[in-house]
């Protein structure tokens, strides 16, 4: 059986790929023809790279060809279909018969289809088949693979054919083909190829299967060590990447903080909470797209960044108004009452939504990432956290910067006293300031509810980090907590593969208490006397 | 002889404030324990094991907010890394618990289960001569003292004061919690040490042994808070009341504050440490639970509820607290957290002195 298809198959390398799809007369050789004939529709649809074939040779390994008379149909589900346009078909009164096949073009059909699965129109596909050709594949299919190579513009689907290919060529007995199959492998550097070449190079000199020639042996120890280098660029460009990603979800954390704890000088822990409201908030929205606008899901988010923005607002109001108003110039008392009212909020949520986490589905244009290098693929939800904690930063700062608003916080924080006698209505710019944080934390809820689970304790895992970030980067500071954010990001990453995630925490706590050692103020020391107050 | 330690105790409290708190004590060491082991089961006077060991328990929270209040409410130093004392002390305790099991554990090895379970082959060096109970009690003390010492230094040094103080110990006890839930650090990982024995020799699950373990926890509450008085009473005293009151004027006088807050700082996680060593053998179990940012947190609203600087007003303030805490969380497990939260609110916005402050305002108008 073999050998017959590989001679089928070695004979297509030399025939020139016609474009030429599956017709009526194919179809009906398949239900009518004697074994040979569907044989050679088998190999001449793998001859012509024909993807359109796939359906038809499925359904007829599948055992849903039949014949009704003169006629061949597809039955699925009890319905007949053409096989070819895929139109219901009417059948009075004939009898069907379904298309039996011997085991030899049942296993014809089977690599056919695995070697045409490399020419389906969709990328995930095509990866899927590389991919399981990748296991087990033998020299039959390298032409094919190559024809396939030729043809194909996604990376991560070149990359599988080249790993196969490399594979194939590497236990060539032409010693030009097992040089250029080092050349192909180490050009597409990832763990299963290093794999391959260092399997090549064998274990020692006793080894059966390994490399005698020189030059060859040569080529495969470059090889390795190219590999070995591109690995690991790939590996500190994901690791880079991880802090990065990690700082933009500190930065949207402690952004809030900035305002209400940085700028106000108000100790809130219950902005952990906040973060929790906006996430939920994200989920109930999400929720309701799914009950009743499931064709608009995927824009879900258009509404649930406000709502998460009001819904944290409004709460930091009413905190303001009830708890922290009255507390104003007592940060002790407050980091305690604020306590309590974390606590609340946890139990609040709790026994409306339940202790369980909620399950926040992303949008399905987050789902996947984009292959920036063999072996690093940057999945699409961190890129958009990213772009989205920039876009808040900026809004954050053209708030504080250019607006009256933002105006009136800062005259307020300076000094209170001196603002409120040329006519500023301080209670107002608290209140309307702490909502105003309170809400940038409720944005920054919604984009952890796309990344990490949802449930009443999620703020309480921030809490510590994002004071971190405002102590280390200065109160009153925004740059300083940008820094300080993807700073402690980027250090949290670097350190994880050497020390792990635990120690690499704990060095990073050790550290920033060393730093304010050194610089008690943060990062970015405001100049002149406000040292004393906090 | 006897009239100068009359005397000297009479310059820490009025002679009716003595008489009550001796009155309080002998109570908590003499009838509760006849209570609980002379008077039969069914008897409607008698003290069940459940209540002692609940009393004891909550004997060491009044030491550790004893303890914060010397930092909080006369020093004005807001710690929210307590719990990490008292863990360490706990700790420091429970290595010797572990190893005076003995080879009664699951595996019937000389090492702690969870080391076995580790597949560790010997005690690594920190555990060496923990089986020692005198080196237990040093450690006891030095645990919590050092770290509290170090830690002191560099902050007090830099001047770090305030909420950045409260929040950098508590970033110190949440460190400490990560690297104690590791099961590479060796002490038990998440499941800490629990399954103890004995303590000396004697069962720790024999009522005489609890009775025992409690009294010793009122004696050392009251050690600690005679001791407490006595320093503030002192011009020690003063000079921390100062610091918490006026730290720049305080300097201008020349007095540098750092030596006396690091000074009340170690003394302060030492009682905390001390009350933890207590706390274990009672509760059966320490974990870096123990260490989590909100216990420490708790610790502070003990404080508050009772009365920041008044010494008496927290220990009651802890055990009013936690008698509420043991009570709805098995009645209205939902409500607790409900009311915890709202005790925060209210106490710091309606009663910020506390029972005891609302108490003397009361007596004096």
């Amino acid at each position: 059986m073999r050998p017959a298809l590989s001679v089928t198959l070695l004979a297509l390398a030399a025939a020139s790929p016609a474009a030429m799809a599956i017709d009526q007369t194919g179809v009906d050789k398949l239900a009518f023809g004697d074994a040979s004939a569907r044989m050679e529709v088998v190999q001449a649809a793998v001859t012509a790279s024909d993807a359109g074939a796939i359906p038809v040779l499925r359904a007829l390994l599948e055992g849903k060809l039949a014949t009704a008379g003169r006629k061949a149909v597809l039955a699925e589900a009890g319905v007949f279909l053409d096989p070819l346009t895929r139109a219901p078909v009417d059948l009075p009164g004939e009898e069907v018969e379904k298309v039996s096949i011997n085991n030899r073009l049942r296993r014809t059909l089977e690599r056919a289809l695995a070697a045409l699965a490399l020419f389906a129109p969709a990328s995930g596909e095509r990866l899927q088949a590389a991919r399981a050709l990748q296991e087990g594949a033998d020299e039959d299919v390298l032409p094919i693979v190559e024809r396939a190579l030729a043809q194909e513009k996604e990376p991560s689907v070149a990359d599988a054919l080249r790993s196969i290919q490399g594979a194939l060529l590497l236990g060539s007995a032409d010693r030009d083909k097992r040089l250029a199959a080092i050349d192909v492998l180490r050009r597409a550097p990832s763990t299963r190829n290093k794999r391959l070449l260092v399997q090549r190079l064998g274990r020692g000199p006793d080894d059966a299967g390994a490399e005698t020639d020189p030059a060859v042996r040569d080529a495969l120890l470059r090889g390795i060590h190219d590999i070995d280098a591109s690995l690991r660029v790939a590996e500190m460009a994901g690791w880079i990447f991880g802090g990065l990603s990690l700082g933009s979800i500190l930065l949207l954390a402690a952004l809030g903080l900035a305002i209400t704890f940085g700028l106000m000088g108000v100790i809130n822990m219950a902005h952990g909470e906040l973060l929790m409201i906006g996430a939920y908030a994200t989920w109930l929205v999400q929720s309701l797209f799914r009950s009743h606008f499931p064709g608009a899901f995927s824009c879900y988010l258009a509404v649930a960044a406000p709502a998460a923005f009001l819904a944290a607002g409004l709460v930091g109001l009413l905190l303001e108004v009830t708890v922290v108003r009255a507390l104003y110039g007592r940060p002790l008392e407050t980091l305690l009452a604020t306590w309590g009212a974390s606590l609340l909020l946890i139990q609040v949520v709790r026994s409306t939504f339940g202790a369980q986490n909620v399950e926040v589905a992303n949008p399905s244009w987050m789902s996947g990432g984009v292959t920036v290098m063999s072996g690093l693929v940057i999945p699409y939800n961190r890129i958009a956290i990213i772009a989205f904690s920039l876009l808040v930063l900026v809004i954050v700062w053209l708030l504080i910067a250019r607006t009256r608003l933002g105006l009136l916080v800062r005259a307020v924080m300076q000094n209170r006293r001196t603002a409120a006698s040329l006519g500023v209505a301080t209670p107002w710019v608290d209140m309307l300031a702490f909502a105003l944080g309170s809400g940038i934390a409720g944005l920054g809820g919604c984009a952890l509810s796309q990344i990490g689970n949802v449930g009443p304790e999620l703020g309480q895992a921030f809490i510590v980090d994002s004071f971190m970030v405002v102590v280390l980067g200065g109160v009153g500071q925004l740059a300083g907590t940008v820094i300080a954010a993807i700073g402690l990001g980027q250090v949290n990453k670097l350190l994880e593969p050497f020390a792990g995630a635990v120690l690499a925490k704990i060095a990073v706590l050790v550290v920033i208490i060393l730093f304010i050692q050194r610089r008690p103020q943060g990062l970015f020391a405001p100049r002149g006397r406000a040292a004393e107050d906090v | 002889m006897k009239s100068g330690v009359l005397a000297s105790f009479e310059r820490l409290y009025p002679r009716r404030a003595l008489l009550g708190i001796g009155i309080v004590y002998a109570f908590l060491v003499v009838v509760v324990p006849v209570l609980n082991l002379a008077v039969p089961a069914g008897s409607a006077l008698h003290v069940s094991d459940y209540t002692v060991a609940l009393a004891g328990k909550i004997l060491c929270y009044a030491m550790v907010a004893l303890a914060m209040d010397l930092i909080w409410g006369y020093t004005g130093i807001l710690s929210l890394g307590h719990g990490l004392f008292f863990a360490l002390g706990g700790y420091a305790m429970g290595m010797y618990l572990m190893r005076s099991i003995g080879t009664e554990g699951v595996y019937g090895s000389t090492l702690p289960d969870f080391m076995v379970f580790l597949d560790w082959k010997e005690l690594p060096w920190y555990w060496r001569g923990s089986d020692r109970f005198l080196q237990a009690l040093l450690l006891v003390v030095l645990a919590p003292g050092l770290v509290a010492l170090v830690f002191g230094f560099f902050a007090f040094r830099s001047r770090i004061r305030g909420v950045y103080f409260s929040i950098i110990t508590q970033a110190l006890t949440f460190a400490f919690m990560l690297l104690f839930f590791r099961n590479a650090t060796g002490f038990g990982g998440n499941n800490g040490f629990t399954d103890f024995k004995r303590i000396l020799g004697f069962p720790l699950a024999s009522p005489r042994t609890k009775v025992a373990l409690y009294v010793l926890s009122a004696t050392a509450l009251l050690s600690a808070l005679l001791l407490c008085r006595h320093l503030v009473v002192s011009k020690l005293g003063k000079v921390l009341t100062a610091i918490r009151d006026e730290e720049s004027r305080l300097r201008f006088c020349g007095y540098d504050p750092f030596g006396y807050k690091l000074f009340a700082w170690t003394l302060s996680a030492v009682i905390c440490g001390i009350a933890g060593a207590l706390y274990v053998p009672q509760v059966g179990i320490i974990n870096p639970g123990e260490m989590s940012p909100a216990n420490s947190i708790e610790i502070a609203i003990w404080v508050a509820v009772g009365g920041r600087g008044s010494l008496i007003g927290p220990v009651l303030g802890a055990a009013l607290v936690n008698c509420a805490k043991s009570w709805l969380t098995v009645a209205f497990p939902d409500l607790w957290l409900y009311l915890l939260g709202l005790v925060f609110i209210l106490v710091t916005r309606f009663v910020p002195r506390g029972i005891a402050g609302a108490m003397a305002a009361g007596a004096e108008p």
